[in-house]
């Protein structure tokens, strides 16, 4: 017998009677200003939020932040027509220079500051890990009250790889001091855009 | 400032007592250890009150995992079909030396001696390290933590935060030695740049990346990896192949459960709102491969037992050790086990009756675990439980038997009982030093109250007609 057969023999034998799963009764909270919400709690964990009315604002605001004297990424389209290097290597090592990195989020996440983030916006999967600062942006619209929203959302997608990002890599194993950028980025900062009249629908669909 | 370590895997004696005396040698450490762990139960605590469905919450958790534990057969096969259609390669491993044999193995196909590994405690379960080490394989764990006490040649002393029983200064001190940073120099933030930067390195080079998995879906065949540092995505992403361990209870059944699981996770683990990163693998990226490895090591086993199954409930967020009286004055290697505290308390026994069989004592039975923990475990019951089975099996010493059974006949004999507590208050009041002495461990660090003149018994016999 192998081990699989011995485990799922030895599980089937052990397990008690069935025990239904729990409805979820989770009742949405309404009338939240979820857009402040969301940056507040951001701004809590670490994270800095700049809220924009349109892409230009965001593209100056980009440029002021990170002028661009060491490697920038950027993977949002709309920003595109600045000069920025879009160019995805096969190779994750060689992001390792990367100084910012530019990506769309999905959505975020009102009670905890989350963005889901998910592969086909990172161009690579290494690029949100690896660079020295993230820069990401949400349209203001996509702001959902807490994970149960999130994951009615996110539904059955195929995204491969999706990760929740929340701030700025951190960490306070050394005597509970907290320290940003333990071993991803130093810093994020998230652009709340203003949803234009024009793009009436904000969809995430998975590939 | 030189750390003296104690290395708990040479520990010769495994005695919870005995060790938390090491411990409780440094009065000032222990006082500092016991609020710094206080200090993130309350962070805890303002977390879950900010919530109004918390409660809700831990109780629909719970059923959750009810319901896992009932049907496990079926969702095991349904994740582990959907991995594979996800192109993922699902081993199973029956114990803790098969676990250590499949990675090797996976090692070696892959054809490299250098590894980056972030927080799994089912690999400290499994001795994965040791395993490896004698094999010629360097491991470098990356959390930061993690990686302070793998330097230091030590276990991690808590699941959450590995080094909590570390002081700056001599983690300073243990950084000038193996990093080169310069002696003296113990600010946190500038000890994690140097830990940062000596570890890009790992990352930049290893092509083999271990990760342990916070929740495997059945539904979706993808597994989920929180951290805060964002360790596990950088050893995986820059790695050819990244392998997964998982205990055959992380399962749970759909991928909108974990809005319930990531809620209450990170809160009770250190009152953060969710971790920095929350990372769903579903699929290896293109040109990588991506092994899962089930680990059973005596699960299945527990899921039969009706007093102790529940433990197999645990999604390891630490609550229980940062509220417990006990596990703040002992400090975490005093249970001499991978995972520590109360929840450490009902997991070895399982494992190892006889070895860790001193355990479910180092517990005062206040219940404090059972009433944070965010799945609902009843931890101080399966300890109270965990002593009378190890009693029964003849795995307490000598004197604790004879106490217990001196006071068995004390207790069912009414005449007995009458004469020896007058004799013992007799004792107490006029010969104290035959019970207060070096020799009777409830004295240390004790006062004890001044002796009644008389028996309750005794004062209710005069009294019981006065008040009627």
């Amino acid at each position: 017998m192998t081990s699989r057969e011995a485990i799922l023999k030895a599980v089937k034998k052990n397990q008690p009677g069935h025990a239904p799963l729990p409805p979820q009764t989770y009742v949405p909270v309404e009338g939240q200003d979820l857009a402040l919400r969301f940056t507040d709690v951001l701004t809590s964990i670490g994270g800095k939020v700049i809220a924009v009315q349109s892409w230009e604002e965001m593209r100056q605001s980009v440029q002021s932040l990170f002028p661009g004297q060491e490697r920038r990424v950027n993977l949002v389209p709309e920003l595109r027509n600045i000069d920025i290097d879009t160019s995805i290597d096969h190779d994750p090592h060689t992001f390792e220079n990367v100084h910012v990195a530019i990506l769309k989020g999905h959505f975020g996440v009102a009670e905890n500051g989350a963005v889901w983030v998910t592969e086909e916006n990172m161009g690579d999967r290494a690029l949100p890990f690896i660079c020295e600062h993230l820069v990401l942006a949400v349209e203001g619209r996509a702001i959902y009250p807490t994970l149960h929203e999130a994951y009615n959302q996110i539904g059955n997608a195929n995204y491969n790889f999706g990760t929740f990002i929340a701030g700025p890599s951190k960490t306070a194993d050394i005597e509970q001091s907290l320290v940003l950028g333990a071993h991803g980025p130093k810093s994020l900062t998230l652009f709340l855009k203003e949803t234009s009249n024009t793009h009436a629908h904000h969809s995430y669909s998975g590939t | 400032m030189e750390k003296n370590t104690t290395n708990v895997l040479d520990a010769s004696s495994f005695d919870h007592a005995a060790l938390a005396d090491k411990f409780n040698a440094d009065e000032p450490r222990v006082d500092w250890h016991d609020k710094t762990l206080w200090f993130v139960r309350e962070k805890r605590d303002k977390a879950a009150s900010q919530l109004p469905e918390w409660e809700t919450l831990r109780e629909t958790a719970s059923q959750i995992k009810n319901n896992v534990l009932s049907n496990l057969h079926d969702y095991l096969l349904e994740f582990e079909e959907n991995a594979r259609k996800n192109g993922i390669t699902v081993h199973w491993a029956a114990n803790a030396d098969e676990h250590n044999k499949i990675v090797h193995r996976i090692i070696e196909e892959a054809g490299t001696t250098h590894i980056v590994k972030s927080k799994s405690m089912l690999t400290e379960e499994c001795h994965l390290n040791t395993y490896l080490k004698s094999r010629g394989i360097e491991v470098v764990d990356t959390d930061l933590g993690e990686r302070i006490v793998q330097l230091a040649g030590e276990a991690p002393s808590h699941i959450v935060l590995p080094c909590i029983h570390w002081k700056k200064e001599e983690i300073g001190s243990l950084f000038s030695r193996h990093l080169g940073t310069p002696e003296g120099n113990s600010d946190p933030q500038f000890l994690t740049a140097a830990a940062r930067a000596n570890l890009r390195q790992h990352f930049m080079t290893s092509r083999l990346a271990i990760t342990g998995v916070n929740f495997a879906i059945a539904e979706t065949g993808e597994i989920v990896v929180t951290t805060n540092e964002g360790n596990a995505d950088l050893g995986v992403h820059l790695a050819d192949v990244h392998i997964a361990c998982v205990g055959i209870e992380k399962i749970i059944p759909a991928r909108n459960h974990l809005g319930v699981f990531l809620r209450l996770l990170a809160r009770s683990a250190t009152g953060q709102p969710i971790t920095t990163y929350s990372s769903h693998f579903q699929r290896p990226r293109a040109g990588q491969q991506m092994h899962i490895v089930l680990v059973d090591n005596g699960r299945s086993q527990r899921l039969g037992s009706d007093d102790f199954r529940n433990v197999l409930k645990c999604i390891r967020c630490g609550a229980c050790m940062n509220t417990c009286p006990v596990y703040r004055r002992s400090g975490g290697h005093s249970y001499h086990y991978a995972i520590a505290g109360p929840i450490g308390a009902i997991l070895a026994p399982g494992i190892d009756m006889k070895k860790h069989a001193d355990l479910p004592f180092a517990s005062t039975l206040c219940g404090s675990c059972s009433n944070v923990c965010p799945v609902k475990i009843d931890i101080h019951d399966q300890l109270y439980k965990w002593r009378q089975v190890i009693v029964k099996n003849g795995h307490v010493g000598f004197m604790k038997r004879l106490n217990m059974q001196v006071m068995a006949i004390v207790f069912s004999n009414p005449l007995i009982y009458k004469v020896s507590g007058g004799l013992g208050r007799a004792l107490l009041k006029y010969f104290p030093f035959v019970i207060n002495n070096r020799f009777n461990p409830w004295y240390k660090q004790r006062e004890m109250p001044t002796v009644p003149n008389q028996s309750f018994r005794g004062w209710f016999r005069q009294n019981r007609h006065t008040n009627d």
